[in-house]
């Protein structure tokens, strides 16, 4: 028998009884700028293939939704900060051991970016937009810049939003700390679920025909090596040390057996496989279901790891009170 | 690098908490918040058992993970030590370090927003007195001191006795010993 | 590290910059100990060690605690508690004002009224019953040294009856039984002299648990010595962990283990033959007496192997004369109490260790004059042979005879002053019993800093003030060093609490009793006494703890006779006095009841953390450990299908249950016992913090056992079992 207790009580907030700093703020986040980067890489990829016949919604006006979305996952990790006015402290140094400094910097220079790409379509995109640009003073100006150099825009924008997207899985990989966490599968798989996630976007939005079917097609390309990433991950954790298997056994018939299997690999990529591949046969309604499933599901993947990670732990001390108790100490 | 590092003795600590209280007083940590903790470890089955106490607290790793994962740099080395502090100053409340520590040692969030945790009372070190903690222990299990000076009574204790740390294999490098 | 240096803390540490920049965020926290700091002696009062030791403030607010490193009680170092103290300061439950119980009709309630007030009805209250019965029909029940001041008070109005629950509850049959062998006592501190042991031999004692202070302390280093540490004990405790033999005894039987130690180092010539023969009388009476308690007589009654008890009495010889067989202290067990401890005293005669190092040494206290003052009148009856003539062998007050004595109109106890001990969860089994007696007596005064249980009781509360809040006697106990220590106050009392002396001195005046208390203020009583010394105030509020030599010696002297306070002068290993009175000259064994199918040993014990129940509601102590746990072994578990962190109430063969109660499944426990840390499960809802939290064992005690000789009540012959919530 070994048995490992606290002998005095402790119950920190947000560590005991399993670490619990990060929640839906964070997973909302990292989905945010997944889905984000996916956008920015369709609309590049659009731009370098010169597929504006093809693909017209991917071209001209995809990338637009790239900020409003990164945005929304910047403001959810503001939120999250307990310490909000000093969130200017990102910008005051540069830490190159820390994912977060580098997350925060990136950040910082993918804006202007998308900003160049999306005025790099704006006149076929969004007329109207373009309009009232040009009426401000350099608008014009801007706006020539800006398409004369699409491709090379689009050749800056590829490796800015890979490293964007694998950046959002590096965040909890680094964390050695962490079991669950702690495999370089993470980076990848993100980016890959960002991309998915975005391909279907154009689906909600209605783009018919051909380009349709493209994002279809992608989607399930990417469902698939998703679903190739996600084993290869649970082997690397069934191969790792103790902790690692002890973190595998969290999905594998302990706790979150259930919400990761039926809440997130059935509905999230193995039904929506399943429906695109019947909407390339011509069924329409399992195209928007399937868009919605995907887009549930990537928030979803997000969300279960970043919770699975926080219970998954390199040590466990049992306790010996009630934490309750402790709360009659408070005011 | 100075490395200071704290050795303690299971042989003779009977996990009574007093550095638990003493380092809340010393610190003035606020309720419902631990800085440290006693830990009783049991092995073997009835009657023939082991048990062990142990105080613990953050370890001060030569290579802490907190301090890496730190975005603005508020996690820092203090004057070229291995002693981990926060600059609350710095602090964004994110709470990377809280999720990079192994050891679960990386704590509380303090009320008014920033990350707080075990300091080995470095007003007291740059005094030249002992950690609160280690000079509250009433069976004087708890050593502190330099491990560069080879004479220093931590440098001694780990020569001459068996020891470990809390698990060497993340890589860290913790500080805090336990003789054995 | 420098005592000095560390009391010379000045305003200018720490870099604290208080200016705020944009680019600079807000301003660093301020370094502790950067601020205003003060320092002010005290003398812990957490428990009866008593410790020296220093409180610090900051900038007006009580900072943190430490030990006085001149001190002999601590070593420079607090224990858990007495770190913790500042939190009886702080607690926010504390008693504030006088409460009188008013019935207006409306039923009865408390009302806080002024201390006025309240002394008047004390003293017309305590003058109609000297009136109608006589002077001498009041008793003090306290504990602790604060309740010398009241002791005085009755003593002056003429009331000598007194207990101290700490004698008939915990420490009686070992001071019985010491002052029967050796003529004189164990003593607080306990007169152990561990840091020179090189077998120490604990019967049931749990130091590490029980945090008394310099025990901690020379035990720890009796172990960086290397020194072979055997504990008796059904738990595991932590001294057991640094033990090399744990013997896992059946409960109850210790005795029978004692006697067969004995047998083996009779029988095999392995005890002081020297030491005995200038020492000792009554060897032969006692070497007839073991005859028949052999190791593998033991071993059926213990479950303690022969050899491992051929081979741990050997050990103790081997070490001898310094192996100290502990007397421990709470000695109320079985009933046979009184005749274990002597078991113990015999052991340590056989082993030569009473006044050898490694042994027991000789305590000293300061000569220290008490302030002039009147003796009291001396008392009409010899109160103690009224109360408990059955015991003449006992030199203090019984308290649970004193409660017995207490109940019914023709009591002979008609009033009841209780300093600072809340009876209700200090008497076993006893609420009923104290709930009997408040309704016959007719005064009832209850002191204390915290809302316990007994003030419940009351007709009148006072609310003393901590000792971190005033002056007290100097601290004067029998040690290795003689030393006097300081209390001083480091803040104003709280609210309208005031120290034990002060309502003494003034209840005395309500009296017309004045002139058995001349001062006005305690500072000139300590003044005087420290001058009478070669001291003063003044040097002792600079210094706290004043060392004196030693006049006598600390141990035996080769080639000194010694008389000892006995009949025979001799350590009297055959007890003439108990001869004398009727009862077993010589230890004999009884067996222990049985527990009834399907119940475990109730065993209770202490924490590092709590000190009995009065540090529950102390909010630094409560946060260390806010309840307690039911210790189960996993095959007794497994019978009732419960595991850790459930919740289960705790049942007594008479169908009365406790609060719920947390579960530890553990194998540090005999699977026929269940261990709990007594303390907990306060009633009062005014204790906030503690109020409903754990379970209390005192009111499960349904087979308390009365000792013949001390007449103490034996606590762990009770039995328990686990009841789900919910069920039955």
């Amino acid at each position: 028998m070994i048995e490992e207790v606290l002998a005095t009580a402790r119950y920190n907030a947000k560590v005991d009884p399993s670490l619990g700093i990060w929640t839906w703020e964070i997973a909302f986040y990292l989905f945010m700028g997944g889905m984000a980067a996916g956008i920015m890489l369709f609309a590049a990829w659009a731009v370098l293939g010169s597929r504006r016949g093809t693909l017209p919604f991917a071209h001209d006006r995809f990338a637009l939704w790239a900020p409003i979305v990164l945005s929304l996952g910047m403001t959810t990790l503001f939120l999250d900060l307990e310490y909000k006015i000093h969130v200017f402290r990102f910008y005051t140094s540069f830490e190159p051991s820390s994912p977060m400094s580098w997350g925060a910097w990136v950040l910082v220079l993918i804006y202007p970016l998308m900003v160049v790409q999306i005025l790099s379509t704006l006149r076929d995109g969004y007329p109207v937009l373009a309009g009232w640009l040009e009426r401000l003073p350099g608008g014009g100006w801007l706006l020539d810049i800006c398409e004369g150099r699409r491709r090379t825009i689009a050749w800056l924008v590829v490796p800015l939003a890979v490293g964007l997207g694998i950046y959002t899985g590096v965040l909890l990989s680094a964390f050695s700390a962490r079991p669950f966490w702690n495999s370089g599968i993470l980076g990848p798989l993100f980016l890959v679920s960002g991309m998915s996630t975005a391909a279907v976007l154009p689906l909600l939005a209605g783009v018919g025909g051909g380009e349709k079917q493209f994002f279809e097609r992608s989607d399930l390309g990417l469902i698939a090596i998703e679903l190739t990433l996600i084993a290869l991950f649970l082997i690397s954790l069934a191969t790792g040390a103790a902790q690692h298997m002890q973190a595998l056994h969290l999905v594998w018939g302990g706790e979150y057996t259930v919400p990761f299997w039926l809440w997130f690999v059935l509905p999230g990529l193995l039904i929506p496989l399943l429906l695109e591949f019947l909407a390339l046969r011509g069924n329409r309604l399992s195209g928007i279901t399937a868009a919605v499933l995907v887009v549930a599901g990537g928030f979803m993947l997000r969300y279960l790891m970043v919770e699975i990670g926080q219970v998954s732990t390199w040590n466990d001390y049992a306790i010996q009170f009630d934490p309750q108790l402790l709360q009659r100490l408070m005011p | 690098m100075t490395t200071f590092a704290m050795v303690i003795d299971t042989r003779t600590c009977i996990g009574c908490g007093d550095c638990v209280v003493a380092c809340k007083n010393e610190n003035k940590v606020p309720a419902g918040l631990n800085r440290d903790w006693v830990v009783e470890a049991t092995r073997g089955e009835y009657p023939n058992l082991e048990t062990e106490f142990r105080s613990e607290r953050c370890n001060h790793c030569s290579h802490a993970t907190c301090v890496t994962s730190c975005p603005t740099g508020a996690s820092h080395y203090w004057k070229d030590s291995n002693i981990v502090l926060v600059a609350a100053e710095k602090c964004t409340g994110c709470k990377a370090c809280i999720a990079a520590c192994p050891y679960d040692a990386r704590l509380i969030m303090h009320p008014d927003g920033y990350v707080d945790k075990c300091t080995f009372c470095h007003h007291r070190v740059d005094q030249g007195l002992e950690p609160a903690c280690v000079s509250s222990c009433p069976t004087h299990c708890m050593h502190f001191g330099n491990l560069d000076d080879r004479d220093s009574i931590v440098s001694r204790l780990l020569r001459d006795r068996r020891h470990k740390v809390l698990m060497p294999e993340t890589g860290n490098r913790p500080h805090v010993y336990y003789l054995t | 590290m420098n005592r000095r240096e560390f009391l010379k803390v000045s305003a200018a540490l720490g870099a604290a910059t208080t200016v705020p920049t944009m680019l600079g965020g807000c301003a660093t926290r301020p370094l502790p100990g950067s601020g205003d700091v003060t320092a002010t002696p005290t003398v812990c009062n957490m428990c009866f060690w008593q410790c020296a030791g220093t409180l610090y403030q900051e900038d007006g607010r009580p900072w943190k605690l430490v030990g006085n490193p001149d001190d002999p009680h601590c070593d420079g170092r607090l224990c858990t508690r007495g770190t913790g103290g500042i939190g009886a300061y702080d607690d926010r439950d504390r008693l504030r004002q006088p409460l009188l119980r008013v019935d207006d009709g409306g039923g009865q309630r408390f009302e806080a009224v002024g201390w006025d007030e309240a002394f008047d009805f004390i003293a017309k209250r305590m003058n109609a019953i000297g009136e109608q019965y006589g002077k001498d029909r009041l008793a003090l029940l306290s504990h602790g040294d604060g309740g010398k001041h009241f002791q005085r008070l009755l003593q002056a109005f003429g009331s000598h009856a007194y207990a101290h629950p700490s004698f008939a509850q915990c420490r009686g049959p070992r001071a019985t039984a010491f002052g029967l062998t050796f003529g004189e006592g164990v003593g607080s501190p306990d007169r152990t002299d561990m840091a020179h042991s090189r077998c120490i031999v604990l019967i049931g004692s749990h130091i590490g648990e029980n945090l008394h202070n310099s025990q901690v302390q020379t035990f720890t280093r009796a172990l960086d010595k290397g020194a072979t540490v055997i504990t008796v004990d059904p738990r595991f405790s932590v001294a057991a962990a640094k033990s090399q033999h744990w013997l896992p005894i059946k409960p109850g039987t210790d005795i029978a283990l004692l006697l067969a130690w004995t047998n083996v180092l009779i029988n095999e010539g392995l005890y002081d033959r020297h030491y005995v023969a200038r020492y000792c009388s009554g060897l032969d009476k006692l070497v007839d007496h073991v005859q028949p308690y052999n190791p593998e007589w033991a071993y059926l009654e213990t479950g303690i192997e022969p050899a491992v008890i051929r081979e741990t009495a050997r050990l103790m010889a081997a070490n001898a004369p310094a192996t100290l067989v502990h007397p421990g202290r709470h000695t109320t067990w079985y009933g046979d109490d009184t005749q274990r401890c002597r078991a113990i005293a015999i052991l340590n005669a056989l082993l030569g260790s009473w006044g050898r190092p490694g042994g027991f040494y000789a305590q000293e206290k300061v000569e220290l004059p008490p302030y002039p003052a009147p003796e009291p009148p001396k008392p009409q009856q010899d109160w103690k042979a009224v109360l408990q003539g059955d015991y003449p062998l006992v030199g203090s007050g019984i308290s649970n005879r004193l409660v017995e004595r207490s109940i019914g109109d023709d009591a002979f106890i008609k009033g009841w002053f209780v300093y600072a001990t809340n009876l209700p969860m200090t008497l076993p089994g006893a609420t009923d019993q104290i709930k009997a007696a408040a309704e016959s007596l007719e005064l009832m005064v209850v002191v204390d800093t915290m809302p316990a249980e007994i003030t419940g009781f009351a007709d009148v509360v006072l609310p003393e003030c901590t000792y971190l809040e005033r002056y007290d006697d100097l601290r004067n106990k029998p040690e290795r060093t003689p030393t006097l220590a300081l209390r001083m106050p480091a803040f104003e009392p709280r609210h309208q609490s005031r120290p034990a002396w002060w309502m003494a001195r003034q209840l005395a005046s309500h009296l017309g009793l004045d002139a058995y208390f001349p001062y006005e203020d305690y500072t000139e009583v300590l003044d005087w006494q420290l001058k009478q010394v070669g001291s003063s105030l003044t040097e002792m509020q600079r210094v706290g703890v004043k060392r004196f030599p030693r006049k006598t010696p600390l141990y035996f002297e080769d080639g000194r006779d010694i008389e000892f306070n006995t009949p025979s002068g001799k350590i009297e290993l055959w007890s003439s006095l108990l001869a004398g009175t009727g009862q077993d000259p010589l230890p004999r064994y009884t067996r222990p009841d049985r527990p009834p199918p399907g119940f475990y040993h109730l065993n209770y014990g202490r924490a590092p953390a709590h000190t009995f129940g009065r540090t529950i509601n102390n909010p630094q102590l409560f946060e260390l450990m806010p309840e307690n746990n039911i210790w189960v072994h996993p095959s007794a578990a497994a019978v009732h299908g419960i595991v850790s962190g459930d919740y289960v109430l705790l049942e007594n063969p008479e169908g009365k249950r406790s609060n719920r109660v947390r579960v530890r499944v553990t194998e540090r426990i005999r699977p026929d016992s269940i261990f709990i840390v007594h303390g907990f499960g306060h009633s009062d809802a005014r204790q906030r913090l503690a109020h409903g939290v754990g379970a209390d064992d005192a009111a499960l005690m349904h087979n308390v056992k009365i000792d013949p000789v001390t007449g103490s009540t034996g606590m762990r012959a009770s039995f328990v079992r686990p009841v789900k919530e919910g069920v039955g």
